[in-house]
């Protein structure tokens, strides 16, 4: 009988994953011995966790690795959406302190079912091989069934649990179909291997089809978790009806993931099919688009607007997905960075304006209404200022970050010799404007409608302030970010 | 072939060590943080330090205008730190002659529209203040950025607190107003940004050197190093030229503007600062001539015609207001036609009297809206026929409106007479316009007589109206404003060597740039 030998594992890849599951597994446990009144406990230990897993990430700078025989990768790329999903989830984690107990749903596994979305999302980043891809996205997936249905007194957060299941689990069999297609057509599930493969153009016609197919389904599956066009349909019903923080997280984290494996699945494996894939590709970016923006001009619902606004943007993170691939090496590389820019920029404002959303929500009651942003500067200046901030920041006006992530995209789809979807892009971008702007009228312009909301708790007030102070601060400041996306290099030019 | 000049890169740097520009630039800034930083109640405290910021802002600029050495083409007293040095981004402001008179314009406008505001806030005064002073450091930033795209974050920088001034305090109109103004100049600058990013990477692909500093790819330009053939040059004058038209506005994008005025606070201080200091104008100029001389000839007889309907247009739609504020802001409106054709001129005269005319008409209208502020105050309307006869209750008033208007519509002697008659010499004398387009503007000129003698004689002359016979005249504050705004109409008039000398240097290397392709026509 053979001795199994099991290789040696690299535990530097694994650590930041490690640190996530393991804590929210302790955390399970430490639950049990809480008593109910002071579940926020378990919220402080959660951020507790998830900064002791954004410090250990430091020294791993420079690390390019892999373990688990190349299935799990450690590289620049990974470790900056690392921090990007860890930066994300403390400031969810910051806005649901308070948002909990006010709508009556506060239970610890909240936090802990957050990290597991965590480790879900770093599994997306690190994958570099097409079963871990599915475990992250199905693992990331399941958490968010249960996150989207957790206010369950309120039948709109249980519906939307149900559609988001139903929907998950169909772009999860078009997935497995997917790998199991570009398994048979490559005879390979590492996502560097494929790409030899198809470097080498050793495929047959009949293989090729089957590849090409099989990344079709792939896209697919992909499409429905970033919310792209055609596959968005769940977006604005599912974020209305989940806990505004679980909607903050899905918007930004549970997309930034959805992107983060789907660029490295084009990039690394899919290179060499650019020419088929971009025009596909560029033609979805548009529909998403449009799609995304002409759906927010209407809606009076400013959580169904935000949703919307995020389908929109994903059609710009694609322009730089797009880019990424490119045969041109400085146009990829520009492309890979502005997805990540555009991701981090993204995600503060998108947390901050979801945060104010819960500022204004007080139990059982909701504030989405355009009406109930009336005259937000007059009853709470603060909050109006830092809404306002998030509007220009999404609309891509300066100095926000939000405009440096247009700027970084259009030029690299311009760079990649798609001048054409950059300006469909900007003129879309300007009719976009005007449904912010709209917000920050009605805020500003307006006569208030309802009285002051009820004070803020400290956390909810640092997670808000983290999240505009850092859409400002990358607006003014963007050299740093600028300089760590540049320090990340992807796929065959790496 | 184009002109070989000297480079444009030549720059003085300024013999002091203190940068003059960026304190300029900061100073309201800073002011509008002080001024949040208050208390609320006490509004003689917001005042004081939202005057003395502006006041500091224009002493800075007058010590620009100083070290300034008219003797010199390029830009002068350059400051320049790295921002994002990977994409060639710099904070690089400078002043060369255009800009200078643009600074110059706004740090003179600041204070007068923060003291003209006194009185006429109702709520949040501290908010208005604030947001007056972040108008002017963005509108330092527009005249003196020599980075592309600081120059276009300066320029949507002035965007936001434009909007909030006209929607918080505007008219009953004022969301729609605000709205609308933002759309328009955001679709307009989005266009722009496309133009900024395109230029930048046509540089960096035919160069190497990718960066967004102006005088760098004007350099590169001239000398061959970035040629750009015809198409795209014409592409990127042309995204450069949609988000400058819709800003200046040049007809028929104007109804954001007219909109805009006529929603804008009534005390007219936003008019003053917000919407009649010309960044559209100078951007052709910057970018659109300066940059591509052989697009700017090959369109300068189709902008001309929009210039002159403009002109002939909005003179002839003023005439018909019977709003006041809506009156002023269609004579905006065909100012701003008046200078565009000067700039499309391409020559010396062309670009030096739409320059001064920049500086002119946003003095003489900005004090007629004054004016019309100060009559709102006192009688509640703007509509024309709720006043007459007013020159007998308010003869101070009345004497000083005259001066204002005459000024406005050219009366020689006065400074609207110097910079409409260069302009109209200078597209007369150019190739790309001539005689067809100088004589419908002359029309155009004869109309601003009618329509604002019209209004004069409305509102000033005849019997008084029984509302206004107690309407009192001219406070201290308020004279002490007309005649600060009346003091360089009359200078400037009489001696136009001071507008025409600082630019001089600056206007001719632009419009010699031009003259190889204007030949060739």
């Amino acid at each position: 009988m053979t001795e199994i030998i099991i290789p040696p594992i690299d535990w530097r890849v694994a650590a930041q994953l490690s640190i996530i599951f393991g804590w929210a597994s302790v955390l399970l446990v430490i639950a049990l011995f809480v008593p109910r009144s002071r579940t926020r406990i378990i919220g402080y230990l959660a951020i507790v966790g998830v900064i002791v897993a954004a410090v250990a990430g430091i020294p791993l700078w420079g690390v390019n690795a892999e373990t688990f025989s190349g299935m799990l990768r450690l590289d620049a790329y990974s470790l900056t959406l690392n921090w990007l999903f860890l930066a994300s989830t403390a400031i969810t984690i910051a806005l649901s302190l308070d948002y909990l107990p006010r709508q009556g749903i506060e239970r610890s596994e909240y936090y802990v079912l957050v990290l597991f979305a965590t480790g879900g999302m770093m599994l997306l980043a690190q994958g570099a091989d097409l079963i871990i891809l599915f475990l992250g996205l199905e693992l990331l997936s399941i958490v968010l069934y249960v996150l989207t249905g957790f206010a369950y007194p309120r039948i709109a957060s249980e519906e939307a649990g149900m559609k988001y299941l139903l929907i998950g689990a169909f772009a999860g069999g078009f997935v497995v179909f997917g790998i199991a297609l570009l398994y048979g057509a490559t005879g390979s599930m590492n996502l560097r291997a494929i790409g030899e493969t198809l470097a080498r153009q050793a495929l047959t016609p009949e293989e090729r089809t089957y590849l090409l197919a099989g990344a079709a389904l792939v896209v697919v599956g992909f499409g429905y978790k970033v919310a792209m066009a055609p596959f968005h349909m769940w977006a604005p019903d599912v974020y209305e009806g989940a806990p505004t923080p679980v909607t903050g997280l899905l918007s930004v984290g549970s997309k930034a993931a959805g992107f983060a494996s789907l660029l490295r699945f084009l990039v690394e494996a899919l290179a060499g099919e650019w020419q088929i894939w971009a025009p596909v590709l560029a033609a979805l970016a548009i529909a998403t688009l449009a799609v995304g923006n002409i759906g927010a001009l209407t809606q009076q619902n400013v959580k169904r607007m935000l949703a919307y606004s995020s389908i929109g943007h994903a059609g710009y993170i694609l322009f730089g997905v797009i880019a990424a691939g490119a045969t041109d090496g400085v146009a990829g590389q520009r492309g890979v960075e502005s997805v990540l820019l555009y991701l981090i920029a993204y995600t503060f404002t998108n947390l901050g304006a979801f945060g104010v959303l819960i500022a204004l929500e007080q139990r059982g009651e909701a504030a989405w209404d355009m009406g109930d942003l009336a005259g937000l500067w007059n009853r709470r200046p603060w909050l109006a200022i830092a809404m306002a901030v998030c509007m220009l920041s999404l609309a891509g006006i300066p100095p926000t970050g939000g405009f440096w992530g247009k700027l970084y995209v259009f030029t690299a789809a311009w760079l990649a010799g798609m001048g054409w979807i950059t300006v469909i892009g900007v003129i879309i971008a300007a009719v976009a404007a005007f449904y912010y702007l709209r917000i920050v009228a009605q805020m500003f312009m307006a006569e208030p409608a309802r009285e002051a909301p009820l004070p803020m708790d400290r956390a909810l007030r640092v997670g808000l302030t983290l999240a505009t102070l850092g859409v400002l601060i990358l607006g003014f400041i963007p050299t740093p970010a600028i300089d760590l996306v540049q320090r990340v290099v992807l796929g065959v030019r790496g | 072939m184009p002109l070989r000049q000297r480079s444009v890169r030549n720059a003085v740097v300024s013999m002091n060590s203190v940068p003059l520009l960026s304190v300029m630039i900061w100073l309201p800034a800073l002011g509008a943080l002080v001024v949040l930083a208050l208390p609320r109640q006490n509004v003689a405290a917001q005042r004081g330090v939202s005057l003395g910021a502006a006041l500091l802002a224009l002493a800075a600029a007058v010590g620009v205008a100083l070290f300034f050495n008219p003797a010199h083409a390029g830009f002068q007293l350059v400051e320049r730190v790295a921002w994002v040095p990977s994409w060639g981004i710099s904070y690089t402001v400078s002043v060369d002659g255009i800009s200078l008179w643009l600074v110059v314009l706004t740090a003179f406008l600041t204070p007068i529209a923060l003291a003209a505001s006194w009185g006429t806030v109702e709520r949040q005064e501290r908010a208005f203040h604030a947001l007056v002073l972040l108008l002017a450091s963005g509108l330092f930033g527009v005249f003196t950025a020599q980075d592309m795209l600081l120059f276009y974050v300066f320029f949507e920088f002035t965007l936001v607190p434009t909007a909030l001034l006209i929607g918080i305090w505007g008219g009953a109109e004022r969301r729609y107003a605000a709205i609308k103004f933002f759309a328009y100049t955001f679709s307009g600058s989005v266009f722009l940004l496309l133009g900024i990013i395109g230029l930048y990477l046509l540089h960096g692909q035919a160069t190497g050197v990718y960066t967004f500093d102006i005088a760098t790819i004007l350099a590169s330009l001239q000398l061959g190093a970035l040629r750009l053939d015809t198409g795209a040059e014409r592409l990127i004058f042309g995204l450069f030229f949609i988000g400058f038209a819709i800003k200046a506005p040049i007809w028929p994008f104007h109804t954001w503007m007219t909109t805009a005025h006529a929603e804008a606070p009534s005390s007219g201080v936003v008019d003053i600062i917000g919407l009649l200091i010309k960044i559209g104008a100078y951007g052709l100029i910057r970018f659109n001539v300066q940059l591509f001389p052989a697009a700017a000839a090959w369109a300068a007889p189709a902008v001309g015609v929009l210039a002159v309907i403009g002109i002939l247009y909005a003179a002839w739609i003023a005439y018909q207001q019977t709003d006041m504020k809506r009156l002023l802001a269609y004579a905006s409106v065909s100012h701003v036609g008046l200078i565009v054709l000067g700039i499309f001129a391409l020559n010396t005269q062309g670009i030096a009297g739409a320059v001064a005319h920049m500086v002119n008409s946003a003095l003489t209208t900005g004090a007629l809206f004054l004016v019309v502020g100060m009559l709102v105050a006192r009688r509640g309307s703007r509509e024309l026929k709720a006043f007459g006869g007013l020159w007998k209750t308010m003869p101070w008033l009345g004497s000083l409106t005259l001066l204002l208007a005459l000024g406005s519509i050219g009366l020689p002697g006065l400074n609207g007479f110097v910079s409409e008659f260069t302009v109209l010499q200078g597209s007369w004398r150019s190739p790309g316009l001539g005689w067809r387009y100088t004589l419908p503007a002359i029309l155009g000129v004869v109309f601003a007589a009618v329509y604002l003698l019209h209004m004069y004689r409305t509102a000033f002359m005849g019997e008084t109206l029984p509302e206004l016979a107690r309407a009192p005249d001219v406070r201290p504050r308020e004279l002490a404003l007309l005649i600060a705004l009346a003091t360089p109409v009359v200078v400037l008039g009489l001696y136009p060597n001071a507008l025409f000398g600082p630019m001089q240097q600056s206007v001719t290397q632009i419009a010699q740039g031009t003259l190889p392709y204007l030949a060739s026509r």
